[in-house]
């Protein structure tokens, strides 16, 4: 058993911790009060490669491991929650999905510009009226000759107002029983007709980021738009989930490690009863939780990326590692918080802002009590893993690195 | 052309000193990283690089550790790595190092430029730069902010350097050592294609012998620094007041009402 990072990984980690720390830290609290977007984040995390960071080179990323998307997640929610919601909708819920369930002449048309960067991408599943009940969905997708004309709201869209590219989901049979027999999946462009989108504001957090919605009126979406099968959607939309969750799991992870950083320095410095806070225990104990909940979701997180690599189902390990790292990150915000007292309740400091955007992660890509029936499917033996028509590949260095190939 | 960048690893800037009783420095369990003022050495040659086509060698006499260093630079886009080292290097100050360093670029030979960062954050000397300008008979263009102009074809570089008085602009023959200062450049992140490339590269050692270096000569025994005793300094101890009033004119005036009544000013 080995459980050391690979020196690609160690150099990933530095060299998005020195982006975040350099260009994004300085300015997060301004774009966070203004509830605004900061455009440059986006183009910068593209210029360097991060948005296609474990695509292989032959689509156009950067052609690292999934591990290397596990550390780089870490590293970016780090700063600030908002980056790293880019790479779980972009790179997590859309790019590998496309990488798992594209034809080539899909993967070259959307996974390629995405993978440099030049589109970005976001996933459209949830609708103001269904959520966790996924097939409760009511967007349509009907099919007329070489066209599907689909019609729908979705809702709640990370980078709704900013990506170009949308896997979207649209039931193609709303009589199919089982009901998620009827859902199919679409790449739906910005640039269609009959595409509206919109940002939500007033969100508890995640302020610097950009949420929406995506209106879909008799959008004509030609077949080849179709990922996988008619009927497929669901498996296609569960699959992607066992990205985007692993990139929410690191990302989690990150926020616990900012809390803990945040703390103790603060415990170091502020003094009550004639010593520094980290010297009384209760103090401690909080910290102590943060440095526990730290080293295990990391654990989680980096089984899962393993898995991947080898190309072995994770659904069961990525739905822990997410549930565990989001739950224990919204305990150590919170004692964050607690510990730096009241100014930690100002936004003088970052900690309330860690808070905020720490709760956003236990409601989506599965709320914290769809893991625990999961987890508890699993563990009873009433949910098994049936193999895929396409599964996510296995990371190949080779076949990853080399671009010669290609077609 | 081809350029030299000179490196070294240091403690993260992070990291926490200690000095044990025996006098031995440790930085704890900080990670070893570039010294963050190569880095804008680094990327000076890459630009250079970019605009003069060539090749980048970076070059570090260290232990195993100073190869972190070396992927760095690899990472950022350098071409070559060269590491140089034996056992008798150790306890080496910027004579016996700056000995090292002038024979292994003997050694490589057909150096047009030579590059430093200003210091090394660790010991904080700012010698070794010139100490192998002086000891391989080039000009040391050191505490260059800008490389004005630069003539492969007619050997020669004008550069502005950042004196206490204001800037002085230097013309010099090729090879030369140029030593960095902050603000030369914005130094580059590493790209994926660099670590990808760093984390499979072998790096080669160069023993003395190869880079025809006399062993009395480097290390603690080339040395003309001794360190007899090496201790941490003394915690500052003070207060601080914050002095805030309505308005800025008003926490001037109540600072420097403070500060005359402190006689200070």
């Amino acid at each position: 058993m080995d459980f050391s990072l690979t020196d690609e990984h160690e150099m990933t980690a530095r060299m998005v911790r020195d982006f975040a720390e350099r260009e994004v830290a300085p300015v997060i609290k301004e774009y966070d009060r203004a509830q605004r977007v900061n455009p440059d984040f986006l183009a910068r995390m593209a210029a360097l490669g991060i948005l296609g960071i474990c695509i292989p080179a032959r689509y156009g990323g950067a052609g690292m491991d999934y591990i290397c998307l596990g550390v780089a997640c870490e590293e970016l929610e780090r700063i600030d929650t908002s980056l790293r919601v880019v790479m779980s909708v972009h790179v997590g819920l859309n790019s590998l999905g496309l990488l798992q369930w594209g034809t080539e002449a899909q993967k070259q048309r959307w996974l390629v510009p995405q993978a440099r960067g030049e589109r970005y991408a976001a996933y459209a599943l949830t609708e103001p009226g269904a959520g966790s009940d996924v097939v409760a969905i009511t967007a349509t997708a009907r099919r007329e000759k070489d066209v599907y004309i689909l019609n729908g709201e979705k809702m709640w869209i990370s980078l709704a107002n900013v990506a170009h590219n949308f896997l979207v989901f649209a039931k193609t049979d709303p009589r199919a029983e089982p009901p998620h027999r009827g859902i199919t999946a679409f790449v739906v462009e910005r640039e269609m007709a009959g595409v509206t989108t919109g940002d939500i504001h007033g969100k508890l957090g995640v302020r610097a980021g950009s949420t929406g919605w995506i209106s879909m009126d008799d959008v004509e979406v030609p077949v080849e738009n179709r990922i996988g099968e008619e009927g497929e959607g669901f498996k296609i939309a569960m699959s992607c989930l066992d990205n985007g969750r692993y990139t929410v799991a690191a990302g989690a992870t990150g926020l616990i490690r900012a809390c803990l950083e945040a703390s103790l320095s603060y415990a170091q410095e502020r003094h009550t009863f004639g010593r520094p806070i980290g010297q009384h225990q209760l103090i401690q104990q909080m910290i102590a939780y943060m440095a526990r909940d730290y080293d295990m979701a990391r654990l989680l997180y980096l089984r899962a990326g393993w898995l991947k690599n080898l190309g072995r189902r994770n659904t069961r390990e990525t739905s822990m590692a997410k549930w565990f790292a989001t739950e224990a990150s919204f305990t150590a915000a919170s004692n964050a918080v607690q510990i730096h007292g009241a100014y930690g309740y100002s936004d003088e400091y970052d900690v309330e802002r860690y808070l905020r955007n720490a709760k956003g992660a236990c409601i989506y890509e599965g709320s914290s009590q769809i893991h625990e029936l999961i987890q508890a499917g699993y563990a009873l033996g009433y949910r098994q893993d049936k193999p895929l028509r396409c599964e996510l590949p296995a990371y190949d260095p080779e076949y990853w690195q080399t671009v010669e190939d290609t077609l | 052309m081809h350029i030299v960048v000179c490196t070294k690893h240091t403690p993260d800037t992070e990291a926490k000193m200690s000095v044990d009783g025996a006098g031995n420095i440790s930085w704890g369990e900080s990670p070893l990283i570039i010294n963050p003022w190569d880095e804008y050495a680094v990327e000076e040659a890459l630009l250079l690089r970019e605009k003069y086509d060539g090749k980048v060698t970076v070059v570090s006499v260290g232990p195993e550790e100073a190869v972190e260093a070396l992927k760095h630079a690899i990472a950022m886009g350098c071409d070559e790595a060269i590491r140089v080292w034996d056992d008798a290097c150790q306890g080496a100050d910027t004579l016996a190092t700056s000995y090292v360093l002038a024979r292994t670029i003997e050694k490589i030979g057909d150096a047009d430029l030579i590059l430093f960062g200003k210091s090394a954050i660790d010991a904080q000397t700012w010698q070794t730069g010139a100490a192998v300008a002086r000891r391989l008979g080039m000009p040391a263009l050191m505490y260059t902010i800008k490389i004005a102009e630069l003539d492969p074809d007619g050997k020669t570089i004008t550069v502005e350097r950042l004196l206490e008085e204001g800037r002085q602009i230097v013309t010099a023959p090729l090879p030369a050592v140029v030593g960095t200062t902050k603000g030369i450049n914005e130094p580059r992140y590493t790209s994926f294609i660099g670590i990808r490339k760093a984390a499979k590269m072998a790096y080669p050692l160069w023993s003395l012998d190869e880079v025809g270096a006399e062993i009395e000569r480097v290390g603690a025994a080339g040395a003309a620094v001794r360190w007899p005793q090496v201790f941490m300094p003394p915690v500052r101890e003070g207060e601080a007041e914050i002095i805030a009033g309505e308005t800025i004119e008003e926490s001037v005036s109540l600072l420097i009402d403070r500060l005359m009544e402190e006689k200070v000013i």
